[in-house]
């Protein structure tokens, strides 16, 4: 569904922010990307949506292959996956309702069907009484929640999240992360990239650990390893 | 459509000063370019009707049969450069000098002015070199005694017309490229301003084409308002001229759609590559 081949991606000013990584993520998996900043995490994720694109190797996302993507089919992809961020990315002067249909809008969905489908999304996020409230009028729980609703829209494959919690509260990141994974729990698969290590521990979902542009430490590959009887006895 | 109206529209609510502001700029550029044209279009008019008055008269010996001069007229008439030949009979040279030297109407009173043709060419046949042309073949009449076309004064008027075509083109070249200059750098920053919205467009999969759309036909506006409202400034300058200075004339109807039409057409096209550019960079 999403597999990164020997990706490595260099950019003209920045220096190389992955090298050669490889990995795989699994129809309905949960994984965490971790590691300090700067580790390259925030790419792996652009990589996925393709805002860019691999320097070397190939990443390809629901069979779309980098190496021979066009622009349009670009748009098509990110129709198939939701991406949410650490600054919520909301259009301020769009109440949370027309934030979350101006998704649907875009791809040219039926009128008919977009009302009754937001209004489904804003009680799946727990905010259908916040409906014509602006992003400036709800708290950052919330303005998530209607970001998390937007990434829905078009019932994605797999949700991207850059630092979800990054900018909330102890309470707001554990009701954001629940509804995480109830999504997942749906059937979409979840990428997540956070420095929260409380959220990571507390869950037994995968770890894929970055440092420096590569992979440090990948749990499903740790217990495969473990499986095969190849693990170094500690 | 709809949705393309309704976010363009959206776009003039939500940054109604920064809307105003591109019109406005738009419409001054445009006006500073009317105002040109108004000009060259003035000086271009009163440049033709000086150049109507360019004739050429050929003198008639006394004692040619009017049979000779009948069919001359005729024949010079049926030149492709010629407007129109008149006979003019030495009574009719007598009745013209008369009335146009008034007070010395009473010194004319023999028929001393010899009869002669008057001869107009065409537009785009009054230059020097088909004015003289025309002038040498009919002074080959064996009648014509003298063929006159005031050659210096045809070569000074021709010569200050093609000055101020090619100033007209020159500084209208000028002018548009400011005007296109100023009205681009203003469509981009409105483009600019809404970058944050185009780059979360893009992310919930919106293609380019209709990131794009709203856009054109927001510059499409803005460009068709600025040339209305240029139009209105310039007329409103032409009137003042008019009153206070010398009467112009104001532009005709193809003059005016076009106009209109180029401010649309900057609009569109300064929106087209200010998103295009900035989409290749998102």
């Amino acid at each position: 569904m999403i597999r990164f081949i020997h990706v490595s991606k260099e950019y003209a000013r920045g220096g190389l922010a992955l090298d050669d990584v490889s990995f795989h993520i699994a129809k309905g998996e949960f994984a965490f990307l971790t590691g300090p900043s700067g580790a390259g995490k925030s790419t792996i994720l652009k990589l996925v949506y393709m805002e860019e694109l691999p320097t070397e190797g190939d990443v390809r996302v629901a069979g779309v292959h980098s190496g021979s993507v066009r622009r349009a089919e670009i748009a098509q992809l990110r129709r198939k996956l939701g991406v949410v961020f650490q600054d919520f990315r909301l259009l301020e002067e769009r109440t949370a309702e027309q934030n979350i249909a101006f998704a649907l809008e875009v791809t040219d969905a039926p009128r008919a069907s977009i009302g009754t489908k937001v209004s489904r999304l804003l009680t799946q996020v727990g905010l259908s009484s916040k409906a014509n409230a602006l992003p400036r009028e709800l708290s950052g729980g919330e303005q998530q929640r209607v970001a998390i609703a937007r990434a829905l829209v078009n019932d994605p494959f797999v949700l991207i999240a850059d630092e979800p919690t990054g900018n909330l509260d102890d309470r707001a990141t554990r009701g954001v992360f629940q509804l995480l994974r109830d999504i997942n729990a749906a059937g979409t698969a979840v990428l997540m990239a956070t420095h929260n290590l409380d959220l990571v521990r507390r869950s037994d979902y995968r770890v894929i650990e970055m440092n420096r542009g590569q992979i440090v430490y990948d749990s499903a590959e740790a217990a495969a390893d473990a499986v095969d009887g190849r693990s170094t006895p500690a | 459509m709809r949705l393309t109206l309704r976010e363009t529209l959206l776009a003039f609510r939500r940054a109604p000063l920064l809307s105003a502001l591109s019109v406005m700029t738009i419409a001054f550029s445009l006006f500073s370019l009317g105002l040109f044209v108004l000009v060259a279009v003035n000086i271009r008019d009163a440049l033709q009707q000086v150049e109507e008055r360019v004739e050429i008269r050929a003198y008639i010996a006394d004692g040619t049969p009017v049979e000779a001069l009948a069919a001359a007229l005729g024949d010079i008439g049926a030149f492709p450069e010629v407007a129109r030949a008149d006979g003019i009979s030495q009574e009719e040279a007598l009745e013209r000098a008369r009335s146009e030297l008034g007070e010395f109407r009473d010194v004319f009173d023999a028929a001393f002015l010899p009869a002669s043709i008057e001869v107009r060419l065409k537009p785009g046949f009054r230059d020097p070199e088909t004015v003289g042309a025309v002038a040498a073949r009919i002074r080959t009449y064996p009648f014509v005694d003298d063929v006159r076309f005031g050659e210096e004064w045809v070569r000074k008027l021709y010569n200050i017309r093609n000055l101020a075509t090619a100033a007209g083109v020159i500084l209208g070249v000028a002018f548009a490229a400011v005007a296109i200059i100023i009205i681009g750098a203003t469509i981009r920053m409105a483009v600019l301003a809404r970058g944050r919205e185009i780059s979360i467009m893009r992310l919930v999969g919106a293609t380019d084409g209709f990131i794009r759309r709203p856009f054109l036909l927001e510059g499409l506006a803005k460009g068709i308002l600025g040339g209305i409202l240029a139009l209105a400034l310039t007329y409103f300058a032409h009137s003042l001229i008019s009153r206070t200075l010398v009467a112009t004339r104001f532009f005709d109807e193809r003059i005016i759609i076009a106009g209109i039409a180029f401010g649309a057409l900057i609009g569109l096209l300064g929106s087209a590559v200010s998103v295009g550019r900035h989409l290749r960079r998102v």
